[in-house]
């Protein structure tokens, strides 16, 4: 009866009937997201949010945040009050896991061996914290940093006095170290790269960042060649392949994120890197959308394939799966951007460094106030990096969007305004 | 509690209680008021909270730092009475206030 009504014929096709059952796995950031923007676009059908977690939607970005810092509450962290979903007839399923998916008999099943049968399937399981294979892993102190359960866990570990080994120097890890300083505990990070965000941000960046932080009183080592973690009974230090050991008496593993493609692979959706996605946000499966950090989407602005780890992209892609099941137009791509906060500093990235042909500083990294754009051949900007530079990264933000060629000697001369650059 | 009123663009308004620390953003969202999407869930770093605050107000909200002001120069339908409405804090002082929502976020 439900197949028969939510008609399939071809790509224009696919409006949800009224009572179509809408699942949607993973009860994060993208899955939250989602099933609010189905109610608002006036969808009342039955939705059911399915999560391993305890938690409702909750945002990570304050985990390592404000939150680590004791500076927000698990209210804050909250995407929606509780009391949202019911008022929404959106069914909670927490605590519960999807252990696999059937795409021809429309069904998934939780552990414990429940199943539950769908019309549309939204696929929101994100991703995890990677682990490296490192002796000493499984020792009590040493911590990841995806969940509020682990944010709690590391908290616990943090206050003055305290030293914290970040192994990564990554978004995640440099605030967690400038939480950790925030807090009056002592952080060192080890970097596998001879430079910080080596993967994530460029060259002039993360030197800035590195004594940013150094003059706060983290220690790095660089270059570093991590060979275990090493204690009694627990993690008390991190023992390089020189022979070093930093001693500690907790450790962040801050190494990346791999996508939750398990459950979509095994089911036989295409894969690769991330579920495979396109700009509705459509799987290989016509009744199955993917969305967040869990897919590899296209970036139509670059002419390529992605697999983006941020909230705005979480947003953009819930946007496009709402729209597609409601049968609304497909929203207008956005620029990807991305933001990181570490002690006064406010970091703001729009964009992917593709193409590259030419990089401008325009203000002075010593005065914590500058941005680095990145132009392709024509001069057109393909991303900007922002610290404590809201003008440059909005105007950026633009740019990137609208593919127009702009003036390196005015983008590099701060006595022209963005407003004049842009224009 | 400090009442806080939002009027959508189409006109209609929602007046709820929001407790004092939080900010008019997290006033709206945690009340399912509409019209404000905050993104970036208030690190004053998306504009996507972006209101207009009513008279007699705009002088008791104070003045937006200056991070808010060159993000909000380069946000869409900016006017006078603009301000990032995850930047006000509420207190029993801004019992009353009336904020505007614009048509759309971005
Ligand atoms: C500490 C930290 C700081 C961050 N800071 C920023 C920042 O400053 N700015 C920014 O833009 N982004 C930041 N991010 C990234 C951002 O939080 C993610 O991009 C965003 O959460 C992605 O949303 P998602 O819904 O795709 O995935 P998640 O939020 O990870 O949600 C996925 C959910 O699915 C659940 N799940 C997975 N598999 C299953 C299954 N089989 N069954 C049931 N449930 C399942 C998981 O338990 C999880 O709750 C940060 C992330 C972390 C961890
Ligand atoms: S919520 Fe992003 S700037 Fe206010």
């Amino acid at each position: 009866m439900i197949a028969g009504q939510t008609s399939e014929t071809g790509r224009t096709g696919r409006v949800l009937a009224a009572e179509a059952r809408v699942v949607i796995v993973g009860a994060g950031h993208a899955g939250g997201t989602a099933a609010a923007l189905l109610r608002q676009y006036g969808f009342a059908g039955p939705i059911t949010l399915v999560g391993e977690e305890p938690l409702p939607p909750y945002q990570r970005p304050p985990l390592s945040k404000a939150w680590l810092k004791g500076e927000a509450d698990a209210d804050a962290l909250a995407l929606r009050p509780d009391s949202y979903y019911a008022e929404q007839a959106i069914a909670l399923r927490l605590g519960a896991r999807v252990e696999a998916m059937d795409l021809a008999g429309r069904t998934v099943t939780l552990q414990g061996g429940e199943r539950l049968a769908y019309d549309r399937l939204i696929l929101a399981t994100g991703a995890r914290a990677r682990r490296i294979p490192l002796p000493g892993l499984e020792l009590p102190g040493v911590h990841e940093l995806r969940t509020a359960a682990d944010a709690e866990a590391l908290k616990q570990a943090l206050g003055r006095g305290r030293r914290l080994a970040v192994i990564g120097g990554g978004y995640i890890g440099l605030e967690a170290a400038a939480s950790a300083r925030a807090l009056d505990a002592e952080a060192v990070v080890i970097e596998r790269e001879p430079r910080l965000l080596a993967r994530v941000a460029c060259a002039a960046l993360s030197n800035f960042f590195q004594d940013y932080h150094a003059a706060r009183g983290v220690a790095f080592v660089l270059g570093a060649d991590v060979q275990a973690i090493v204690g009694e009974g627990r993690a008390e230090g991190v023992r390089l392949a020189d022979g070093r050991i930093l001693s500690c008496d907790a450790v962040l593993v801050g190494v990346g994120a791999v996508p939750n493609q398990e459950l979509a692979q095994a089911a036989g959706l295409a894969c690769e890197g991330g579920i495979r996605v396109d700009l509705r946000a459509r799987t290989s499966d016509p009744h199955v959308h993917a969305i967040g950090d869990c897919t590899r989407r296209p970036l139509p602005l670059y002419g390529q394939a992605h697999r983006l780890e941020s909230v705005p992209n979480a947003l953009e892609q819930a946007k496009q799966a709402a729209a597609d099941l409601c049968g609304r137009p497909e929203p207008a791509p956005e620029v990807p951007w991305f933001w990181s906060d570490q002690y006064d500093l406010k970091l703001q990235i729009a964009g992917l460094p593709f193409d590259v042909a030419q990089t401008i500083v325009r203000g002075e990294p010593t005065t914590a106030r500058f941005a680095v754009f990145h132009l392709d051949p024509e001069h057109r900007v393909q991303a900007v990096e922002a610290v404590n530079a809201a003008p440059e990264f909005m105007a950026g933000r633009l740019l990137i969007g609208n593919r127009k060629p702009v003036a390196p000697e005015k983008l590099r001369d701060m006595s022209v305004s963005m407003k004049e650059v842009a224009a | 509690m400090a009442k806080i009123t939002y009027i959508a663009h189409d006109g209609s308004e929602r007046t709820v209680d929001v407790k004092p620390g939080l900010s008019v953003m997290e006033g709206a969202v945690k009340n399912n008021v509409p019209g404000i999407d905050a993104d970036c869930g208030g690190a004053c770093a998306c504009a996507t909270c972006h209101v207009y605050v009513q008279e007699p107000w705009l002088d008791k909200v104070g003045k937006p730092s200056a991070m808010e002001e060159s993000m909000l120069d380069f946000a869409e339908g900016v006017e006078p009475n603009s301000r990032l409405s995850c930047q006000i804090k509420v207190s029993d002082a801004l019992d009353g206030l009336v904020v505007k929502t614009p048509e759309s976020q971005h």
